[in-house]
């Protein structure tokens, strides 16, 4: 391993450390339970914090939509069914730091008016769930102690991609199939059994307890306008240095690739299969954060020895296998891109196909019911223009 | 009562009969009994008062859960992009040899099904793979095999 790059990047995360922090959880849960709904609705809202798993809707406003909500029964759901292709930080938090996640549960159960908390964690981390039940059992007998009236029961996914999102994620809680709902109502009026739920990814929890716990004002500090406090990333593919790193938003891509790359990087895909994939040209001018390319961590490096056609390949394989077939853009259109970029490449299909399966994509984008579908122009069509030449010869 | 009949009556009456524990319920019998079977299907529908379409559309939603006979033992190998960049294909190739079965099949023996799945969430450690709940990361064909030769 590259020992200056080592150290380049030690200097970096010991900027943010804040995920993987450690904290004492007694005196934590007492300042959290000692606080009104009003108040973490309002000192969450004001860090700026945006959901961490890709979508970055504002938490605080979230909360606020299921407190504002008359109901005598309330969810709380973790969202830990990371599937997103190169994304694997919540598996590390929940194995290194579940209290805390346990904890920003409770602060979201206090705010809302919760009784009862889920962790939908994806079946692939089954291996976690040993230490994950014996840390709950811990954890609810603290709550318990305190006499704060909220429960939390883990339940485990069975390898589907489509159920990290929400709604998807809902209906598989209720016993069905994984299939998104049309929204609205969204989850925070209507939700687990049509009761008001918030579905906060397992980073965004953690924050949300270090945003309470040090007040919103030291994590406006990090990141910039539009993308407040620090981020996870997760690193691989052709990289110097694979892993997961704290590191503050509103980087360069340019700086990223200087330190993680392995020097012959010329395209990173930030977002995982459903997010962009940037050239070598544009790391300069490109931002990862809200403003410039959000990422729900997954940061994939490909280097001058990859074929972009191969990525693209394995991408549209692996949306297409898991499109959950409910909608006519999404099930079909997956085929369909898949098919069409074998055909080019075999020659059965002129080039200028390409730019019809461009136009189906962006059909995709605004008619498929879910994030899946609407996602799946954004890998196609950022390697087709990018990376054309590729995909022909 | 058959074998089948009374792993479902007993998991319906740990879990609860109401909807909601439809997956858990699936799961655990998946385990216990090796698949989900016709017969299991039908007594869960009975036991949580749904449709047996209801259940088997559940059933053959998600991955996981098989609808069909499988090998004791269950090995999944990533094939998502992360993997697949790191020479999974040597990987599987070593495995087939050793087990003498093509991606998708069952030994004769019914201890092992190989099968390919997406992304496990070991990107930075692959190629990676699952035997049952286990994880085996970093693999090289000669860790895959020894890591299988535990299960023999």
């Amino acid at each position: 391993m590259d020992i200056d790059k080592k150290k380049k990047i030690e200097q970096y995360s010991k900027k943010v450390d804040l995920i993987f922090q450690d904290c004492e959880i007694k005196p934590l849960v007492d300042k959290i339970l000692n606080m009104k709904p009003n108040e973490i609705i309002n000192t969450i809202t004001d860090s700026g914090l945006k959901g961490r798993g890709g979508a970055g809707f504002p938490t605080g406003l979230k909360w606020k939509g299921a407190a504002d909500t008359f109901s005598d029964i309330k969810y709380v759901i973790c969202n830990a069914d990371e599937g997103e292709p190169g994304t694997f930080k919540d598996r590390q938090i929940l194995q290194d730091k579940a209290m805390k996640v346990f904890i920003g549960m409770t602060a979201c159960a206090k705010a809302i008016g919760a009784k009862e908390g889920f962790i939908y964690i994806r079946g692939e981390y089954n291996y976690l769930l040993p230490k994950l039940e014996k840390e709950l059992g811990e954890f609810n007998r603290i709550l318990k102690d305190k006499g704060f009236d909220f429960n939390i029961k883990i339940r485990s996914g069975s390898g589907a991609y489509v159920c990290g999102e929400e709604t998807s994620l809902i209906e598989s809680m209720e016993g069905k199939r994984g299939e998104p709902r049309n929204k609205p109502p969204f989850p925070v009026k209507q939700g687990y059994l049509n009761m008001p739920t918030v579905v906060n990814n397992v980073e965004t929890l953690v924050y949300t307890v270090m945003v309470l716990r040090d007040g919103p004002d030291e994590f406006k500090k990090l990141g910039t306008k539009d993308s407040r406090g620090a981020k996870v990333f997760c690193v691989s593919g052709d990289a110097a240095i694979q892993g997961i790193f704290e590191l503050e938003l509103g980087m360069p891509l340019q700086e990223f690739v200087d330190l993680f790359g392995d020097g012959h990087t010329k395209a990173v895909q930030v977002g995982g299969s459903s997010g962009h994939c940037v050239p070598y040209k544009k790391f300069g001018e490109t931002v990862i954060g809200f403003e410039g390319i959000p990422t729900g961590g997954s940061m994939m490096l490909f280097n001058s020895s990859r074929s972009m056609y191969h990525v693209l390949h394995n991408y549209l394989e692996f949306f297409e296998e898991e499109s959950c077939g409910q909608c006519v853009p999404c099930r079909v259109g997956t085929q369909q891109l898949l098919k069409g970029i074998e055909a080019v490449k075999k020659g059965e299909k002129p080039a200028s196909y390409l730019n019809e399966l461009i136009k189906l994509a962006e059909t995709m984008r605004v008619s498929a019911k879910c994030g899946l579908g609407q996602s799946v122009s954004n890998p196609f069509i950022s390697i087709v223009d990018n990376f054309r030449e590729e995909i022909i010869f | 009562m058959s074998t089948i009949e009374a792993i479902v009556k007993a998991t319906v009456a740990k879990n609860g009969s109401s909807r909601e524990n439809l997956l858990p319920i699936l799961q655990e019998i998946s385990k216990e009994a090796g698949f989900l079977s016709e017969e299991a299907m039908s007594a869960v529908a009975k036991a949580l008062n749904i449709s047996r379409a209801d259940v088997y559309g559940v059933a053959t939603f998600y991955s996981f859960l098989d609808t069909k006979p499988r090998g004791l033992n269950v090995i999944r190998i990533c094939k998502t992009i992360s993997c697949y960049m790191h020479s999974k294909d040597a990987v599987v190739r070593a495995i087939e040899e050793k087990l003498r079965i093509k991606i998708g099949e069952t030994t004769p023996d019914n201890k092992f099904t190989l099968v390919h799945t997406n992304c496990i969430g070991q990107c930075h450690e692959g190629p990676a793979m699952l035997i049952n709940d286990d994880v085996y990361t970093k693999l090289t064909p000669e860790k895959a095999i020894s890591a299988i030769e535990k299960y023999i």
